[in-house]
């Protein structure tokens, strides 16, 4: 449910779908199946250069966990807000002498305050931390909570609660959809989704971001799957149940995408409205025309006229005069956390009932987010219970209990005022390249330093039937030749745009302006994406000097 | 009917021209969107309706100060676009050809808001006095934020249910070190033989389903010490 890019993002998610969802989700399935270990286990017995893969998934994992339960604290604190009457995005707060509206609700719109100024309490830039917000490290606290109660008990128990985070959301998706399509300008998002365009398409960080969604809803490259997949029989059919579970995840995302882009829709459609019955009334009291004479047909021939008119007080009042743009409405829509929070509130506060849709919605976010909660904590448990050293000395509950609390501790950076700046560096390098490389690394492993025929004679012993060409093509060429070139867009981006930069939330303005990281911003960034691609050859490497060092001793005893 | 009335009101203002106009001293700017605020239902704006307006604003004064004696033909309107949209003036009963001043009459509508409202069936919005600011009433707020005690109640859920299971856990784990105790003692009574196999019982080495067989040494063993 992260970021979905817009109108035109269909043809990338599908492609990367086939190329790369598919084919890589079957392979970590038959690995974890076959290996019957976790992910660091698994990768050793491929190969013992390789133990550093499984550690890098790990770690990406840990990066995930940190940040991404401050979305669960942000959608239980909307959730908690929308038990009241009116909801308290859907208008601004008036000022101290009670004559107006706070001035920055007044520049921005009623529901970016709340959520810039009421929930996060943003700081202009990301130097300036500020302290940490108590309502926030609260809804993060008892977010955590909830992850401890259903992680408590072990992978056994997780499984039956990601039946109930998997199953809810469709119900919740369903009456949306019903309440989508009924809105008025649904249409609208919907013919700009499915349109695509061809400026998007040439532009590589709508692919990064389709792979990244993909590798995102599937799980790939956290080594949740492994971990899963080892608790399976042997003769489990993996086979089917890749294509199964790839082509349930396609067909929810899009029809989660459809419920969003008509919701996007009737949001464009009515603030294009209201920003045309602004200009209407606006020339109507400057001129005081009659009432009705002037609508959305006729806005623009009565404005030449009037320009031809009266040239002076036209000219006196077109900087008010905005263009009013459809088209620009709907492009806006879609980037970031923050900004699908911002849209949602937006649109569900003009709907009748909001109070109903707003707690469906959040509800629905909050078993979504805590569903990849499970995924990512279970990511790092079972390496942790696993292991000798601390999953025999201490019990399950001691150690997720630990996990859970230094995790929690962590997040609250981000409750801090200048929290959404470091949140964003998560979100955006914590783990995009990371998992690029860990995949790339298990498809080349798998099939060329296993030995993709070792495979395939594993497979036939595991499920009866051998994969058949789409599947070996796939493995061997399609897969690493895509993540490859990924990677060289996104160098190659990098270089041409030389600094990184983000967006600070400016209160005077009442919109977002761009900034440059600081020096440590960047150190941070470099460590997060260092860390975990720098396992893999930290680790071959270690392995490699293990065996060393053995082959000596044993040598110089001989 | 309505020239004619125009007519008569022209010949009776000319000499309270000058003091109606726009911008002048002590007058105020009336807007008024019937049509946004009753749709359908709209009536049109006629001298009764301008009639009725005079009467309020004449009422609004005499509320205000007890003292006053304003009367309907002291309100003079003026300048009546198709926006709905005029000037007004009220003068002073007393004094001949003055206006009340102007924070007077803004104090006096300011007070009677309500009441000059519903009388057109308007809101704040819908009838604007252009330099008379209103007030905005506040929203309701309850002693407790609502959404602390949502999370109150969410909250004393979740931890019942964490230490419910955590209590089941360590009953469970008790039991079960009662009865391997009971166990080993039954066993050391009946003696039964554990297999063993190079100095280790057979349970420790099945390891995953027997993909992985335990006896074997790990890979760094390979290698027989000397």
């Amino acid at each position: 449910m992260n970021s979905l890019t817009g109108g035109g993002f269909l043809i990338p998610y599908l492609i990367m779908l086939i190329a790369e969802g598919m084919p890589l989700l079957y392979l970590e399935l038959a690995v974890g199946q076959r290996m019957r270990q976790g992910s660091i286990g698994a990768w050793k017995m491929i190969s013992p250069y390789l133990c550093g893969v499984g550690v890098a998934s790990v770690v990406v994992s840990f990066f995930l966990s940190m940040y991404y339960n401050v979305i669960n604290a942000w959608a239980f604190w909307y959730l908690f807000h929308s038990f009241q009457d009116p909801l308290p995005w859907a208008t601004c707060p008036l000022n101290s002498n009670r004559t107006g509206y706070e001035e920055e609700c007044e520049r921005t719109s009623s529901t970016q305050y709340f959520w810039y100024r009421q929930t996060l309490n943003i700081s202009p830039s990301l130097e300036a931390s500020g302290s940490v917000q108590w309502e926030q490290a609260l809804c993060l606290t008892l977010a955590w909570l909830v992850v401890y109660l259903c992680i408590l008990r072990g992978t056994a128990s997780t499984g039956k609660v990601v039946y109930v985070t998997a199953s809810l959301p469709y119900c919740v998706l369903i009456i949306y959809l019903i309440r989508g399509l009924t809105l008025h300008g649904a249409v609208n998002g919907l013919f700009y989704m499915f349109t695509p365009k061809l400026e998007q398409l040439l532009n590589p960080k709508a692919w990064i971001s389709a792979a990244t969604q993909i590798f995102f809803s599937l799980g790939l490259g956290f080594g949740s799957l492994i971990a899963f997949a080892s608790y399976n029989e042997p003769s489990n059919n993996c086979e089917r149940h890749a294509i199964i579970v790839s082509l349930i995840n396609s067909t929810t995302s899009i029809f989660a995408s459809i419920v969003t882009f008509s919701i996007y829709g009737f949001k464009a459609t009515f603030n294009y409205e209201s920003c045309i019955n602004k200009v209407i009334l606006l020339l109507l009291n400057a001129f005081d025309l009659e009432e009705g004479s002037l609508t959305a047909d006729n806005l623009s021939e009565k404005k030449d006229y009037l320009m031809a008119t009266y040239p002076q007080e036209y000219a006196q009042l077109a900087p008010q005069i905005k263009n009013c743009s459809l088209e620009a409405e709907l492009d806006t829509a879609v980037q970031g956390t923050g900004l699908a929070f911002i849209v949602y509130s937006e649109a569900i506060k003009n709907m009748e009932v909001p109070q109903l849709y707003s707690v469906l919605y959040f509800f629905m976010l909050l078993m979504l987010g805590i569903g990849s909660m499970l995924g990512n904590t279970a990511a790092i448990l079972t390496p942790l219970t696993d292991s000798r050293a601390i999953g025999a000395r201490f019990p399950k509950e001691v150690i997720s209990g630990v996990v859970c609390f230094i995790n929690c501790v962590i997040g609250l950076i981000f409750t801090m005022e200048a929290g959404n700046y470091w949140f964003d560096i998560f979100n955006d390098y914590a783990a995009t390249l990371s998992l690029l490389l860990i995949v790339l690394v298990e498809t080349i492993a798998v099939c060329y330093i296993y030995g993709i025929r070792r495979f395939e004679k594993d497979l036939y012993t595991m499920i009866g039937r051998k994969p058949n060409w789409y599947w070996k093509i796939m493995w061997a060429f399609v897969s690493p030749l895509l993540i490859i070139s990924l990677f060289i867009f996104y160098l190659t981006d990098y270089i041409l745009t030389g600094t990184l930069q983000y967006q600070a939330w400016d209160a005077t303005q009442g919109q977002l302006v761009t900034k440059d990281y600081p020096g440590y911003a960047l150190a941070v960034i470099g460590l997060l994406v260092a860390a975990s691609t720098m396992c893999i050859p930290l680790g071959a490497l270690m392995t490699f000097i293990r065996k060393r060092l053995k082959r000596e001793r044993v040598s110089t005893v001989a | 009917m309505l020239r004619a009335l125009l007519l008569i009101l022209s010949v009776v203002a000319i000499a309270h021209a000058e003091l109606c106009k726009p911008d002048a001293q002590n007058a105020f700017k009336v807007r008024i969107s019937i049509k946004t605020a009753l749709g359908d239902n709209a009536y049109a704006w006629d001298a009764n309706e301008e009639y009725l307006f005079k009467a309020m604003v004449a009422f609004a004064m005499r509320r205000y100060s007890s003292k006053s004696t304003t009367q309907i033909s002291n309100v003079l309107l003026c300048n009546v676009t198709d926006r709905v949209s005029f000037w007004f003036v009220v003068t002073d009963s007393s004094k001949n050809v003055t206006t009340v001043p102007g924070s007077v009459v803004e104090a006096a509508i300011r007070m009677n808001r309500n009441r000059i409202n519903s009388a057109f069936l308007l809101s704040d919005k819908t009838l604007q006095f252009l330099k008379i600011t209103s007030t905005l009433s506040p929203p309701v707020e309850p002693s407790t934020p609502v959404w602390l005690i949502v999370f109150g109640v969410v909250l004393c859920l979740i931890v019942a249910g964490i230490v419910f299971l955590i209590v089941s856990g360590i009953q469970k784990h008790k039991k079960k070190n009662k009865e391997s105790t009971e166990r080993e003692n039954l066993e050391e009574k009946v003696e039964v033989t554990v297999t063993l196999e190079n100095g280790l019982p057979c349970e420790v080495l099945d390891l995953k389903a027997g993909h992985i067989n335990g006896v074997f040494p790990a890979d760094d063993e390979r290698f027989t010490s000397l």
